[in-house]
């Protein structure tokens, strides 16, 4: 026992000398959840919009107010035809038209519907997304209010509705994201380094002569970096709850067992790439390509994986961070428990049980 | 004659500590002339500043006839240097090496191609222009390196204990190659840790805690120090040494 | 009794599709219990590759060894536990103090500092006014001196050290080598392998080694007994000249730069001064001085490379 308290102590001196790497290790998550959280925001926040109304009735006049007085829009003019409409869009001045049509209050008052033509620039397809989904829900509301004062509710426009995230924060989809990127980062790359590291200096022969069991070795040098991750998700759950205003709706002790759940299959995927890499650039390089940026593509909080075409949503489903982001999207923002995410838990367990069993197994006793 | 390296008084100090410590020499056209020291005795730095990779505190030192100040890139253009680390792109062909090397010094393509046949027939390496430098033995490799060194007909060229871990056949035929450079007129600045091989050179120069205490021919220090080797030598001054911590 | 034993080791490597690189080629040996066993040979001759088969650290393709009379594939949890070894490049946290490197390896091998200090007492006295210095900030000979600390602080029954005097200068290499004598005197078994043949004359019994063969396992002075030829020592005013004009005589058999002498041997030992006197006549060299000269290690290295044709 007293070998293990060693091995612990010393990696941790290691992670502690080595300041550049450990402020790295603390800042980044926190960095990334204020770039990720508030740049998004940012971004929708003020956006130009023309808007072409052909109706100039008393309602498009009070919905165009509420959308251009909204804090995402600012209306950059009024405009009196589609080729101005176009024109604008062509020099790249707005991201959004709100165009509505010649008999926008009598289609509302006499048939109780009414058409309102939303035309983004998609070629930032989150973004116009993001501001038709914005638009949409002033307009939503704008009906809501008519219909305070109505008998017959009127509608507005095709239902559209934003669920769990009313405001569409771009935090409430960051923050599961950024948690499973940080523990890939941190459990699986810094550990895959660490044990290389031992290799290149030439002290991992000397240990392996030693009468320190190999296994042992490897779990003490892990023990460190999940510490260094348990600080990394305390920090990002207190940023999201106090500065994001992200709650955390469901279980708080499901979502740390899932946590550790999911730190110990990076952990035990970084045992396997130390396994074979010979250099800690080859360690660093296997980590980022096998693990970063399949988690910043594939688990679904940067790009839909609904959108993707087949083979890459089939893809997507060996990639551990998919399951671990749905898991902490379920229970940290829609509040679901255990029983609505048995499935995606079992499928981490597999893939933990898989990694580690051949981790183990390759984990060389001697020199290759 | 000419002299190709001078220095006088030259010193090097990295904040308090003085690495090198006013050591003056001159050295000859053609001539092998060794450095020796003990570990952190200041030869590394010396070197470095002689080939123009670092400034000297205070001093002067001039390289084949530059000064080391102001004139680092011209001394870098007329030196070739080789070090036992130094090994040539191990992923690339001996041919290649010496292409790319000569590359750099700006030879003519037509002046790369002949030298690199007459480098590859003077090593006994024809056949194997094509081989990847890393599936050479150590031996050839150190040889070759050495080649690249004075691919250019540098004035001087440095080298930094270059027989490390060579076998003794290997070694003395790496030397046989020094003495064909030294024929040539170029001169030759070496560091090695096998005494026997200081008894190879001109003379000898041997540093400790950053002084010349000792410069000679390697006959001339064995009769002032009353040894029958350089070993001998070379422990009675390093033995000398205050500088033990670093 | 025989601390360590090699019979018949073959270790390859694999070097592209099908082909493989002979590291060690059918090497036997043995070591005496409290001996000191050099194995000298130039860099690529096999002596890591053999001292990671002893240290259980690499698999054989062929042969036995055994360390302590325990098997190296099957024992090799319990020799894990006996024996210390330094390898090539001092392993040593760069980071970590002089004090938490030898903690360290004290507590993985299950003892602490105050126990075996005794053993190591000698050796770590010189570096212990350094302790708190990071071990990455020392030099070549003192990193040596922890790492053979290092090594020693559980009292292993054998020692083993891969090139320990590589790198390090003359004066520190001859009080590593006083250390490893007064080491001898508790009973360790020592394996130490060194490109410098100089080094072999202070080993009890030395095994040269190139390419992975064994040339000659004796003690020194064996060694340079088995060299019959009688060999001449040769010097004058121009060596290079000299040693051209040595070597176009078709009566010698080598002729090699030693220090100030070229060491000359010829194929049949007759009327060699007068030949050799006739070479300096003829040439015009200034200051010519013949004397027979005895062989050393290196020399019968190089006689046994040429013998066995393992240059090239």
């Amino acid at each position: 026992m007293g070998q293990f308290i060693i091995f612990i102590k010393k990696e941790l001196l290691h992670i502690w000398r080595d300041r550049r790497t450990l402020f790295i290790l603390i800042w980044m998550p926190i960095v990334q959840i204020l770039l990720y959280g508030f740049a998004l925001t940012n971004e929708v926040k003020n956006s130009k919009i023309v808007i072409f109304d052909q109706a100039r009735d008393e309602a498009s006049r009070a919905l165009s107010q509420q959308i251009s007085s909204s804090r995402y829009f600012s209306l950059l003019k009024n405009v009196y035809s589609y080729e101005d409409v176009e024109a604008t869009f062509k020099q790249g001045k707005i991201r959004l038209a709100v165009i509505f049509p010649r008999n926008f209050r009598e289609e509302l008052m006499h048939t109780n519907h009414a058409q309102v033509q939303l035309i983004a620039d998609a070629s930032d397809p989150n973004t116009a997304n993001m501001l038709t989904n914005y638009a949409s829900s002033i307009i939503n509301d704008y009906q809501q209010s008519l219909n305070q004062n109505q008998a017959i509710p009127y509608t507005i426009r095709p239902q559209m509705r934003m669920l769990y995230n009313p405001e569409l924060k771009g935090a409430y989809s960051f923050v599961p994201g950024v948690m499973a990127l940080v523990f890939m980062l941190v459990c699986a790359m810094m550990t895959s380094i660490a044990i290389v590291k031992e290799k290149e200096l030439g002290t991992m022969e000397v240990i392996l002569v030693s009468p320190l069991k190999p296994f042992r070795i490897i779990i003490a040098k892990t023990i460190p970096y999940l510490l260094v991750s348990m600080i990394n998700i305390a920090c990002i759950l207190l940023m999201s709850v106090y500065i994001l205003d992200v709650p955390i709706v469901g279980n708080l002790a499901l979502l740390i067992g899932e946590s550790i759940l999911f730190t110990i299959t990076a952990l035990s995927i970084g045992i396997l790439i130390s396994n074979f890499a010979k250099t800690q650039q080859t360690a660093m390089f296997t980590s980022m390509m096998g693990l970063f940026l399949p988690t910043l593509l594939f688990s679904g909080f940067l790009f839909p994986i609904e959108n993707m075409p087949i083979p890459l949503q089939i893809i997507s489903n060996i990639v551990p961070s998919k399951w671990y982001y749905i898991i902490v999207k379920s229970i940290m923002i829609k509040g679901l428990g255990l029983g609505s995410v048995w499935k995606e838990t079992l499928i981490l367990v597999g893939m933990t049980t898989f990694f580690l069993g051949v981790s183990i197994r390759k984990f060389k006793i001697r020199l290759a | 004659m000419d002299k190709v390296i001078t220095a006088s008084n030259l010193t090097k100090k990295f904040g308090t500590f003085t690495a090198v410590d006013h050591i003056s020499f001159e050295v000859a056209k053609g001539e092998i002339f060794g450095f020796l020291g003990a570990n952190g005795a200041g030869k590394t730095t010396a070197m470095r500043m002689l080939c123009g990779l670092s400034l000297p505190t205070s001093g002067d030192a001039t390289v084949a006839g530059f000064d080391v100040y102001r004139e680092n890139e011209k001394i870098k253009r007329n030196i070739g240097y080789m070090s036992q680390k130094f090994s040539m792109y191990e992923d690339l062909t001996i041919r290649e090496n010496i292409r790319f090397y000569a590359g750099i010094y700006g030879m003519s393509d037509e002046a790369i191609v002949k030298k690199t046949d007459a480098l590859v027939s003077q090593l006994q390496m024809t056949g194997n222009e094509k081989t990847l430098v890393r599936e050479l033995p150590l031996g050839w490799r150190q040889k070759l390196a050495f080649s690249i060194a004075i691919v250019h007909e540098p004035a001087v060229v440095f080298l930094d204990e270059p027989t490390g871990g060579v076998d003794p056949v290997t070694r003395r035929e790496f030397w046989n190659l020094i003495y064909q450079a030294a024929a040539l007129g170029i001169t030759v600045f070496i560091t090695t840790h096998y005494m026997d091989e200081a008894e190879y050179c001109d003379r000898v120069c041997i540093m400790v805690d950053g002084r010349i205490d000792a410069l000679d021919s390697p006959a001339g220090l064995m009769k002032e120090f009353k040894s029958t080797n350089m070993d001998g030598v070379f422990l009675q001054l390093a033995r000398k040494a205050q500088r033990k911590a670093d | 009794m025989q601390s360590v034993t090699v019979s018949h080791l073959i270790k390859n490597y694999p070097a592209g599709k099908k082909s493989v690189v002979e590291a060690v080629r059918d090497v036997s040996f043995s070591v005496d219990k409290g001996e000191i066993f050099g194995i000298i040979g130039p860099d690529g001759a096999g002596k890591t590759s053999i001292f990671r088969v002893l240290t259980t650290l690499l698999l054989a393709e062929g042969g036995k060894c055994t360390v302590d009379g325990l098997d190296v594939v099957k024992d090799y949890k319990e020799i894990r536990k006996r024996i210390g070894y330094m390898p090539g490049k001092f392993s040593l946290y760069q980071d970590l103090s002089v004090q938490e490197n030898l903690e360290f390896f004290a507590t993985i091998f299950n003892t602490t500092i105050e126990k075996n200090y005794d053993l190591i007492k000698d050796i770590y006295a010189q570096i212990e006014p350094f302790k708190e210095r990071k071990a990455g900030q020392l030099s070549g000979g003192m990193k040596q001196k922890l790492a053979l600390s290092c090594a020693l602080i559980h009292k292993p029954t054998v020692l083993f050290l891969d090139e320990p005097t590589t790198g390090v200068d003359a004066v520190s290499r001859k009080e590593f080598w006083e250390m490893l004598h007064r080491l001898k005197t508790q009973g360790i078994t020592i394996l130490v392998s060194t490109p410098y043949m100089d080094e072999a004359g202070l080993c009890d019994r030395i095994a040269l080694i190139q390419k992975g063969k064994i040339l000659s396992v004796n003690t020194p002075k064996g060694i340079t007994k088995e060299f019959k030829k009688p060999m001449w020592a040769v010097r004058s005013a121009e060596m290079f000249r000299l040693m051209n004009s040595i070597l176009a005589d078709p009566a010698v058999e080598s002729c090699y730069p030693f220090g100030q002498y070229h060491h000359v041997v010829f194929h049949n030992a007759e009327n060699e001064i007068q030949k050799l006197e006739q070479i300096i006549r003829e040439g015009n060299f200034q200051n010519g001085e013949i004397k027979p000269v005895e062989p050393g290690i290196e020399d019968c290295f190089m006689a046994l490379m040429k013998e066995q044709g393992t240059h090239g």
